[in-house]
């Protein structure tokens, strides 16, 4: 699948050094399934010992629809589990802006689909600043021009070549990439000297 | 590069097609599957809405969460009883035939394929298991993958693979009475060590190989991995065939016999060219034991443990509580675990039970025997070695992986040191932080079950 802009509203989850603990914790990871890790999404942060959320981002109802999260620096270090990035694109996330970002979760990400993009550090406060003042807020993640459109205001954004290339011819999933074969894995399977 | 070899010939059979990315996309054969690696390969496919086109090319069942003592639902442990029913849901909806206790032929992934016939010479076989290196014996590509790679031969039946370098293996010599393929493996794990074959595939072949039954060349296949090398295979011949002639799924009538000519045709030619050749001898082949924390780690029974002269060796000495120049022989045991993919087989029961017949396990050692199967307890019983292991006072139990690791019930408590046929001496490995194990064979581990301490298993054979 080509992946060549993400657009939608967005949300603003403040802080550095965010870990993959707190993004989900870890005892939701017993889990069979990646199924449940969206409504796990930093639920430690979001919700008290009764379950009442909490004053959070992403507990503000305007913006739940939100398709961006915008962050800050070091997102995502710690531990490299997988159920992170799962848990940011199950709760609908199609793309995360940042300051910075943990390399492993990066390319966590990137297995799954979600391109992350990094801009400066002060244009960062800048979008923030821009998504906070109004949910409504329409941002344009362009990754062939390589600029997020915020509203009217349009802020260069960066991304390692080689991933940008995949998501650009779509290639960044070995699945659809193998996928796309399809008639060859009929051809070999045909010429196969055995069977069940 | 390797040319003209078995790797050669079942690799480029299989290859559908060059990637962008330098990589082959190969076609899997024969996947298996079971409980712990795949529930989200599997929830993912759900969630895509994708489809699992070659069905009747992945087969399953469930072993490392598995009690071996109580195997009647639901499970003492919730988390185990709902992998368990998970597993059970997700073959039936992409309609994967499911090898369960009420089946007959449940037990350890490794061990049900080749006995019900599955495993064939000059297939690639791949499932979420790294031993899946057992499956080579028979002379196929068979290697562990991870569960998104799960994801991806369900729902293609291919994965991109970067190629291997091919490490001939020739073992020469005699195995003579007490000496088992498990040395056999040890040794070339101590000797490689357990980084040396890394990208390698490994063709074990020599006189050794050549007399040896297909229950020994799937127990030194499957270790291929302790040594790194992701792949290991014998080539097929005679053995191989007679062993799977007449199994549920091989191939019959007409089919047998082209069947057979592939499989003479995929072995290794005489002008095979190979990236690396190593040559070991009967010679210098003792029964070995592992007294470290990574199966390289061994000595032979009759030698001393190593000086303690590397940050590895140290730390093995500080967990295992041994002294560097002791002898392995006399290190007093307190669990004789006789199971796992490694030596669970009818043959590794026969070992065992030549050993225990007609003596007593000492005391003070708790010993488990765990056929590897539903259907290697039922042979076992039905020549009488499970009478032969109660009347030892060892525990009969039901087939899973048991205290190869620490999945179900069956654990090390404390830093009791156990004598273990399985594969890997991590620490903790069998439950328990501080637990020991020491890797051996059947025999050998029957032997110091009756000794309560390491010895020598050809003292008992005279
Ligand atoms: S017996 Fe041990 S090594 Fe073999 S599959 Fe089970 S857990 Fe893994």
């Amino acid at each position: 699948m080509i992946i060549s802009s993400v657009s939608g509203t967005a949300v603003s989850v403040p802080g550095n050094d965010l870990d993959t603990d707190r993004v989900v914790p870890a005892r939701f990871l017993k889990e069979i399934t990646f199924d449940n890790m969206g409504n796990y999404l930093f639920y430690d942060v979001r919700f008290d010992d009764k379950q009442n959320p909490k004053e959070h981002p992403l507990n503000d109802l305007d913006r739940k629809d939100a398709s961006v999260m915008v962050v800050n620096k070091n997102f995502g270090c710690g531990s490299s589990r997988e159920h992170a990035p799962q848990a940011i694109m199950r709760y609908g996330f199609k793309a995360i802006i940042g300051e910075s970002f943990a390399e492993i979760f990066a390319g966590n990400c990137h297995q799954i689909g979600i391109p992350v993009v990094t801009v400066s550090a002060e244009d960062c406060l800048v979008i923030q600043a821009l998504v906070n003042e109004d949910a409504s807020l329409q941002l344009n993640i362009d990754l062939e021009k390589m600029t997020v459109q915020v509203g009217t205001f349009f802020f260069e954004i960066e991304m390692p070549k080689s991933r940008r290339d995949s998501f650009l011819k779509g290639t960044w999933s070995v699945l659809e990439l193998l996928k796309s074969n399809k008639e060859k894995i009929n051809n070999t399977h045909k010429t196969l000297p055995y069977s069940f | 590069m390797a040319k003209d070899t078995l790797y050669n010939k079942v690799w480029d059979l299989h290859k559908v097609t060059t990637l962008p990315n330098g990589q082959d996309q190969l076609f899997i054969g024969l996947h298996l599957v079971h409980e712990v690696t795949t529930p989200q390969a599997f929830a993912a496919i759900r969630e895509s809405g994708s489809t699992v086109p070659f069905p009747k090319r992945t087969f399953s069942t469930e072993d490392h969460i598995i009690p071996t003592d109580n195997q009647a639902h639901p499970y003492s442990d919730p988390q185990a009883e709902l992998m368990s029913a998970t597993l059970a849901k997700n073959v039936k909806e992409y309609n994967i035939p499911f090898f369960g206790t009420d089946s007959g032929k449940q037990g350890i992934v490794h061990v049900i394929g080749p006995e019900l016939g599955l495993t064939r010479p000059g297939m690639t076989i791949a499932c979420g298991d790294s031993h899946t290196s057992t499956h080579g014996a028979f002379g196929s590509l068979a290697f562990g993958i991870g569960t998104s790679q799960v994801g991806l031969v369900l729902q293609t039946q291919t994965l991109a693979l970067t190629p291997f370098k091919v490490r001939r293996i020739n073992f020469n010599g005699t195995l003579t009475g007490g000496l088992t393929a498990k040395d056999v493996i040890l040794k070339i794990i101590q000797t490689l060590g357990v980084n040396g074959g890394i990208g390698y595939a490994y063709e074990f072949g020599g006189e050794v190989f050549d007399n040896m039954s297909m229950e020994g060349r799937l127990t030194v296949c499957n270790m291929s991995i302790e040594g790194g090398a992701r792949i290991g295979y014998v080539n097929p011949d005679q053995t191989t065939f007679d062993y799977i002639e007449g199994r549920e799924y091989a191939p019959k009538g007409a089919e047998w016999d082209s069947s057979l000519a592939y499989w003479k045709s995929i072995a290794s030619g005489d002008d095979a060219e190979y990236d690396d050749v190593v040559n070991f001898h009967t010679d210098d082949l003792s029964p070995m034991v592992t007294w470290g924390i990574t199966p390289a780690q061994s000595v032979g029974v009759n030698d001393t443990l190593p000086a303690s002269d590397s940050q590895i060796t140290q730390e093995a000495y500080t967990y295992m509580k041994f002294k560097p120049r002791t002898p392995i022989k006399d290190i007093p045991i307190n669990v004789a675990f006789i199971g796992s993919c490694t030596n669970s087989r009818i043959e590794d029961m026969r070992e065992a039970a030549k050993i225990l017949d007609g003596k007593q396990v000492s005391a003070s050692v708790k010993t488990l025997v765990v056929p590897g199967s539903q259907q290697v307890k039922k042979q076992a019983e039905a020549e009488g070695l499970d009478k032969i292991f109660k009347a030892a006072g060892a525990e009969w139990r039901e087939a899973g992986c048991s205290m190869c690791l620490a999945m179900n019930p069956d654990k090390l408590i404390g830093d009791q040191v156990c004598a273990s046929t399985s594969n890997r001496n991590f620490m903790g490995r069998q439950g328990s932080t501080t637990g020991r194990t020491l890797l051996m064979s059947p025999g050998m581990a029957a032997a110091a079950a009756i000794a309560g301490k390491v010895i020598d298993v050809r003292e008992l054979l005279v």
